[in-house]
């Protein structure tokens, strides 16, 4: 554990000002580590020379005093970042090559704090999926191993995988996530880390490949909840440029950290422990409850009874806006172009070459619920119920200050179960939904593992833009919890 | 009076309804800082938002929202001060994001009217449906490569206001004068150049006819993209009379979109039911609901310029105009500053005319503009002022304008080169007369004899003597006194 890989971001930090070693020493780890977990396939585009470079011009600004906030870190950007001069895919064959010549707004914060990007972390083709098996450039494996079954490959979640998986794997000390319907949340829950959706708004969302406008917002994904929130002290912040980013003032996230909650009041939702949810994921539940109590945290029951309709309006949402926002993916300026007799045969052959099956199906959903005809009853209800949870988050947030929620239903699964009906798939983000419907913010800590030494994650959701308290709570949990264990080989 | 076609079966009464697309001035698009100019070199004014790049996200500009604004107060217009973006999604190469963003369901300007003005001086009040702010497509360039289409996005993402009339045009020279108001009214507002040639104002005509006397609205065509108001007109009278044909034969018509060929002169089916756009219109999730501060719209109201039907009710009431010249002056706001800044302190129906006659004749015949012209205000002013002293005959101003329309010279200048001064000295006129009546001794007695028209001879001789110097007033008089005495 002395390797340099397996520090958090805030003490690789602090030993970087000390002088313990250089960001060049700590990114040279990371870059050797990252060829011998290669297999995990966590990274479409590896940029080693570039992130050696960076940490260079890292080292030098420290000389100078000029360090930011995130100063020699190594990093992995998700693909669904736009980096400048540096192949951005969505993990999409349709846009395989597309350099951007623009850097996205989170990813210039980053690099303004003085991270260093080591590549770009796979995905769901289009942050389309649950388990990272979308992609075009094939699945994402997680580091994590069943005991019971240490050959199978089991998936690391999605659509953030990549990050999640590189994470857990020390191939990276924080990534960047973004989260529609729980990309971020449910992969940190399936690796065992941290991540954290922030309220919609906080990160700009210029320069991020769009999915479904109204919901996608950037997070960080790390280690430790202190990580998280010193990445998101980087990447938050109100952008011109996004007409839905907040004009709001960014805290210092860290300091939201005081391990103090007494007398907090923590919602415990009856709607999120169904007839049918495991003990083991119960079990976990019920611990963080203890963990809350100790600490001298007021359990509250709650009730969100719209909770059932967040993933049926979920799916009619999230697939008419990608439909819409995918619709540039046409072969005509950039990306994938398969020549065609026609415009139109160009347009066909094209994008279902470019396209995969998951994005095909939620671009024919999204293209049905829009049509004339059906537009009032499934778009405009949808919007409707999306007001109602919304609605119920606000109620309950009248008598609690944190909700507390599993993160996801189950533990990581293997590759290729749950892929034989798509509905089966979308449940994994059962849990995670609703925040994102509501545009709160949700944080998953790692709080206990399976029975079969996988980690189960606990969700954290806030009222909007109070993420300074998910943090507060959540570092009092991640005390608690002690969670030390690690992944195979790892 | 009531514009009907002759039909086979009686008569038919047209229902137009017209959608203008105008170009806001402002110096950037609608949701991109790229430039609005006109002419640039093809795909040099686009963002990576105007093509449609990964990642892009609109911002709202805040020019063109208050242009619309203040195009709907000048439309006397209900002002929105909550609205929402739409996509219209539909699939084209010159369309990059794959969906216009548009308004639908809440345009930022509600109902207004216009007043048209026609050619027998009276007016009508043809109602605004709605205005709203959309994006502009790229263009499509289908002959400059054997099998492949070339693509400008220059005009992509330039800001439109859409104005929808309400279907109160019945008929083409109502349409006719219906754009010539609003062009008139833009241009004041100074929100579009007006300027159809190069496509900054666009008119898409809805088309349906009914028999004389009923009520009902008979299913529509809408005839696209006619970029003249002479074509609109046409557009509208061919596609009339084939609706007419349709429906007397037994037929019905369907509702399509349809091109106009000013070529062939008629319309022509664009898309076949087959390809039937369905937009799957929903709200724009990268923008929040536009929300207008109401301090703002009272600020753009109180700055409002006078506008064409008011500046014409004070020529009226003013300057004593009647309502066609006054209507031609306030056309133009250009014309109307000129023909102010000539009637200022003078006779302004004199000036009128002036404008209106010669004035408009020089500009036509050297080809120049309001802003280019010829003669000055100042210099036009100039020569006014001397035929009111007497200076110059009507008749002599007239040469001494086409001189300073050949030379550029102000009046007084000319006057003196070319010794045009009219001639007011008695004596020199006595002089003359008398020369002409001794010349003429036999017309002088048929005069005397009663022959009273044949005075106007003798003016028309003493003109030709006096090179047309002699003040025609004292001619008059003086001649009467020679005849008489």
């Amino acid at each position: 554990m002395s390797a340099l890989e397996n520090l958090t971001i805030a003490e690789a930090g602090r030993r970087l000002a000390k002088g313990d070693f250089t960001a060049v020493e700590l990114t040279e780890a990371h870059v050797a580590r990252m060829a011998r977990f290669r297999h995990l396939n966590a990274y479409i585009t590896e940029t080693p020379e570039a992130a050696i470079a960076a940490a260079k011009a890292s080292d030098e600004r420290r000389r100078q005093g000029q360090a930011g906030g995130l100063e020699g870190i190594p990093l992995g950007i998700k693909d669904l970042f736009c980096t400048e001069g540096v192949q951005t895919t969505a993990a999409s064959r349709i846009l395989e090559g597309f350099k951007p010549q623009y850097e996205s707004t989170v990813t210039q914060r980053l690099k303004a704090a003085g991270a260093v990007s080591l590549g770009k972390l796979n995905l769901d083709e289009f942050a389309m999926g649950s388990s990272n098996t979308t992609s075009a450039f094939g699945p994402v494996e997680n580091p994590w191993k069943r005991k019971s079954a240490p050959a199978t490959k089991l998936v690391p979640g999605g659509s953030s995988g990549g990050s999640a998986a590189a994470v857990a794997a020390r191939i990276a000390m924080g990534a960047t996530g973004t989260d529609t319907g729980g990309s971020i949340r449910q992969p940190a829950s399936f690796c065992g880390i941290v991540g954290i959706k922030p309220t919609y708004g906080r990160c700009s969302r210029w320069g991020i490949v769009a999915f479904a406008s109204s919901l996608d917002q950037a997070g960080p994904m790390a280690r430790t909840v202190e990580d998280c929130a010193l990445m998101l002290n980087a990447m938050a912040g109100h952008d011109a440029k996004d007409s839905t980013s907040a004009p709001i003032a960014v805290p210092d996230f860290a300091r939201a950290l005081t391990g103090d909650i007494r007398g907090l009041k923590v919602g415990i939702p009856a709607e999120y422990r169904p007839a049918g949810l495991s003990d083991e994921v119960a079990k976990v539940w019920d611990q963080g409850i203890e963990w809350l109590k100790a600490a001298g945290a007021i359990p509250v029951e709650i009730s969100l009874p719209t909770t059932k309709y967040a993933l049926p309006t979920y799916y009619i949402i999230a697939p008419a806006e990608c439909s819409s926002n995918l619709a540039r993916y046409d072969g005509v300026r950039f990306g994938l172009r398969v020549p065609g007799q026609t415009l139109d045969d160009m347009y066909r052959k094209t994008r279902a070459a470019g396209f995969g099956r998951e994005v095909r199906r939620r671009i024919l959903i999204g293209t049905y619920v829009l049509s004339a005809g059906y537009y009032d009853a499934y778009y405009a209800k949808a919007q409707k119920v999306r007001r109602l949870i919304a609605d119920d988050f606000a109620n309950a947030f009248k008598t609690v200050d944190v909700i507390l929620t599993p993160t996801a239903p189950t533990p990581a699964f293997a590759q290729g179960e749950n892929t034989d009906d798509p509905v089966t798939m979308w449940l994994n983000d059962v849990f995670t939904i609703p925040t994102s419907m509501a545009g709160l913010p949700g944080l998953s800590l790692p709080a206990g593992l399976s029975s079969d030494g996988l980690p189960l994650g606990l969700q954290l959701i806030g009222r909007p833009f109070d993420e300074e308290t998910l943090f507060r709570v959540a570092g009092v949990m991640e005390t608690a919890a002690d969670f030390k264990a690690l992944p195979e080989g790892v | 009076m009531t514009y009907l076609l002759q039909g086979d079966t009686g008569d038919w009464e047209v229902v137009i309804g017209l959608e203008v697309h105008a170009q806001v001035i402002s110096n950037s698009k609608l949701f991109s800082g790229a430039a609005t100019e006109f002419g640039g070199d093809p795909n040099a004014q686009v963002s990576f938002v105007d093509a449609g790049f990964p990642g892009m996200l609109p911002v709202i500009n805040g020019v063109c929202v208050e242009q619309a604004v203040r195009t709907g107060l000048g439309l006397k217009a209900r002002i929105n001060l909550t609205s929402v973006f739409a996509r219209k999604n539909y699939f084209y190469a010159d369309l990059p994001q794959g969906y216009q963003i548009s308004q639908y369901e809440l345009p930022i300007v509600g109902e207004g009217e216009l007043i048209i003005d026609l050619a027998d001086g009276t007016s009508r009040a043809i109602g605004i449906e709605r205005l709203h702010l959309e994006q502009d497509a790229g263009k499509s360039m289908h002959d400059q490569h054997p099998t492949k289409s070339y693509i400008d996005l220059n005009r992509s993402g330039v800001a439109l206001m859409e104005i929808v009339s309400k279907p109160d045009l019945r008929s083409p020279e109502e349409a006719g004068a219906y754009i010539a108001k609003l062009r008139s009214i833009l241009r004041y507002l100074g929100t579009c150049d007006g300027n159809m040639q190069e496509g900054s104002l666009r008119c898409d005509a809805n088309v349906s006819v009914r028999p004389k006397g009923s009520t009902e609205l008979r299913t529509r065509c809408e005839i696209k993209n006619v970029n003249s108001i002479r074509f609109v007109q046409q557009a509208i009278e061919y596609e009339a009379r084939r609706h007419i044909e349709v429906y007397e034969s037994g037929g019905t018509i369907d509702q399509e979109t349809r091109l106009f060929d000013s070529a062939k002169v008629e319309t022509r089916s664009m898309r076949s039911k087959e390809h039937a756009h369905d937009y799957r219109y929903f709200p724009d999730p990268d923008l929040l609901p536009l929300v207008l501060d109401p301090a703002m719209v009272e600020t753009i109201r109180a700055s409002l310029p006078e506008l064409p039907d008011e500046r014409k009710e004070r020529y009226i009431k003013d300057f004593g105009l009647n309502s066609y010249d006054a209507g031609i002056l306030v056309a133009e706001k250009a014309n109307a500053a000129f023909f102010e800044a000539v009637a200022k302190g003078r006779d302004a129906k004199q000036a009128a005319n002036w404008i209106m006659g010669d004035f408009f004749a020089a500009l036509n015949a050297t080809g120049r503009t309001i802003d280019d012209p010829p003669v000055t205000a100042a210099a036009l002013g100039e020569l006014l002022d001397l035929i009111k002293d007497g200076t110059l005959s009507g008749r002599l101003a007239k040469d001494v304008f086409a001189l300073m329309v050949e030379t550029g010279k102000g009046p007084a200048v000319l006057v003196e080169e070319k010794g045009l001064k009219q001639v007011t000295d008695t004596g020199a006129i006595e002089a003359a007369i008398d020369a002409v009546m001794a010349a003429n001794p036999d017309k002088v007695a048929e005069v005397k004899a009663g022959k009273d028209k044949l005075i106007g001879w003798f003016v028309g001789q003493v003109m030709k003597s006096t090179g047309g110097k002699a003040n025609p007033a004292m001619l008059n008089e003086l001649l009467a006194k020679k005849f008489k005495g």
